[in-house]
């Protein structure tokens, strides 16, 4: 019985002027359909190499990735990425960003106006329906990173893949962005991995935390998974006993079990 | 009082931002106003160095009455070289413009080629920057013996000094795209084409424009000279003939022109780059 996506033994090393380098061996982890998973660890140990793999923007040197029975060997749509400096088009509005990947994604399949209808209707799910047309050094950090929601939404992929999306941000738009995020998950169940370093956001967003050792040969150290009710309230969630056991699995892990020299 | 002048500066600019008829003409006139100060200070300095018996050089006065003909009438046509300074300015943009047109498009082109390809980069970098070291002139010579005609050496001579800025200029431009642009263009499979006008030349066009006003900057720079040694109707031969004349007062006069017209083409490929970029470059 396989999941929706099947990372299998997955390994990815480096040839380095000092020797190969392993950063990660033996990932093996499944997926559920809808299924919003965070992956977590510190900096360093191939987090971001995972989901580029997922990605199709790095080749696993060993093992393989299942996503809906294919095998993953190039990036496509499918896999929508949100990358943690947004990499939207400087020269294009938000709309255009948006609208550039709903064309070239649905260029056959829609007409013009069910792809403008389309991006808006995308760019509406993140709260930018005021800031259409606003070029991206326009556009606060949080907001630029919401634009980079929308567009990885609008191809409608199997998958979403977000990479540290809220890394660079302060923490009050951190938390506006988890809620929506959150919202997001919850009206089009879409199947999630997000990266983060940060274990609150982990433990609310989350289905499952998996939890990764430290590099390199890093791999999969734990799994936790995350019995809240959905959909969850910040608040409310943080008072309740699941939260809190949660919350202190992952940081045993981190700093007990995995603890990192600074 | 000190400590509020050193305050002063951060003020002014959010104070200047909402604008009344009254600040905008103060604006204005901070542009306007220091500009004049120094030109005329430097008109004063030139006179006043210049008028002193046995100077070498005439005085900004002299230049003025000796060339008023010319400043007055830029439109004469008395047939050969004997002609007003626009057509004499006419003739020189028109070989800088088939010139630089011409390296535009091979240095955009080489710039991608090298910008894109390692194996370009490796080959072609080193000829080009041994090439690029050569002065302008030094190809005049080649450029008569192969063309044996003055007009295209002297659009040749144009076209060797404009394109290495161009070429390197939008080489740096391609290479710098950032991968993250790169991976938004593989999570889409954009196809080369697309990758080409959607992400490439838009990521670029701040570098290439760069290069374009560095080019023409050195074509106006070398047309001078080219003109000077391959003569016929053009601003560098106006000033060679000038020597040879012993017309100072036109020398300076034709100078003058010349700089304003360098300063407007840049202006005019920063404004286009603008245009085309979209954004400021």
């Amino acid at each position: 019985m396989h999941g929706y996506l099947t990372i299998e033994q997955v390994g990815k090393s480096f040839d380095t002027q000092s020797g190969k380098f392993t950063a990660l061996s033996n990932v093996s982890l499944e997926i559920e359909k809808g299924e919003f998973i965070v992956i977590i660890g510190h900096s360093g140990c191939g987090k971001s190499t995972l989901l580029n793999i997922v990605a199709g923007l790095s080749r696993a040197t060993t093992g393989a990735v299942l996503l809906d029975g294919a095998v993953v060997d190039e990036p496509g749509p499918d896999r929508a990425v949100v990358f943690q400096n947004h990499s939207l088009l400087p020269w294009l509005s938000a709309y255009a960003n948006v609208r550039l990947a709903v064309d070239k994604v649905f260029g056959k399949s829609k007409s013009s106006a069910e792809r403008d209808e389309w991006t808006k209707h995308n760019l509406g799910l993140v709260h930018m329906n005021h800031a259409l047309h606003k070029k991206p050094d326009e556009l606060s950090g949080g907001m630029r990173q919401r634009v980079g929601i929308a567009r990885a939404l609008a191809m409608q992929p199997k998958i979403l893949l977000l990479d540290e999306p809220f890394g660079a941000l302060d923490a009050l738009t951190r938390a506006h962005l988890q809620d929506t995020v959150m919202e997001i998950h919850q009206a089009t169940k879409s199947t999630t991995i997000m990266i983060t370093h940060d274990v609150d956001e982990a433990v609310l967003l989350a289905d499952r935390i998996v939890m990764m050792t430290n590099g390199p040969a890093a791999t999969i150290g734990d799994i936790c998974s995350v019995g809240l009710d959905r959909p969850r309230r910040r608040l409310e969630a943080a008072d309740t006993q699941e939260y809190a056991r949660c919350r202190k699995q992952v940081l045993q892990f981190l700093y007990e079990r995995h603890a990192k020299a600074a | 009082m000190t400590m509020g002048d050193a305050a002063k500066p951060a003020r002014l600019r959010p104070w200047l931002a909402g604008l009344h008829f009254q600040d905008k003409a103060r604006n204005c006139a901070l542009l306007v106003v220091p500009p004049l100060i120094t030109i005329g200070l430097l008109l004063l300095l030139w006179q006043l160095l210049c008028s002193q018996p046995g100077a070498a050089l005439p005085p900004p006065s002299k230049v003025i009455n000796d060339t008023w003909e010319l400043i007055s009438d830029p439109f004469f046509d008395n047939g050969g070289t004997d002609v007003g300074l626009f057509w004499q300015i006419l003739a020189s943009l028109k070989r800088v413009s088939i010139g630089f047109s011409l390296a535009a498009a091979c240095g955009v082109a080489l710039g991608v080629l090298i910008g894109q390809s390692s194996f370009a980069y490796r080959g072609l970098d080193p000829i080009f920057q041994v090439l690029r070291t050569v002065p302008p002139l030094a190809w005049l010579p080649i450029s008569l013996a192969a063309f044996k005609d003055s007009n295209p050496s002297a659009i040749f001579v144009i076209f060797i000094t404009a394109i290495w800025p161009i070429i390197l200029n939008t080489a740096v431009g391609i290479r710098q795209i950032p991968d993250d642009y790169r991976n938004v263009a593989r999570v889409l499979r954009l196809n080369a084409f697309e990758y080409f006008t959607k992400i490439m030349l838009p990521a670029s066009v701040p570098y290439m424009f760069t290069g374009l006003r560095i080019g023409v900057g050195l074509s106006w720079l070398a047309i001078v000279a080219a003109e000077m040694l391959v003569g016929g109707v053009g601003i560098g031969f106006f000033i060679w003939d000038g020597w040879n004349s012993s017309l100072l007062s036109e020398i300076i006069l034709a100078l003058i022109y010349v700089g304003i017209i360098g300063f407007l083409l840049d202006r005019i490929i920063g404004f286009v780059g603008r245009l085309i970029a979209g954004r400021p470059i």
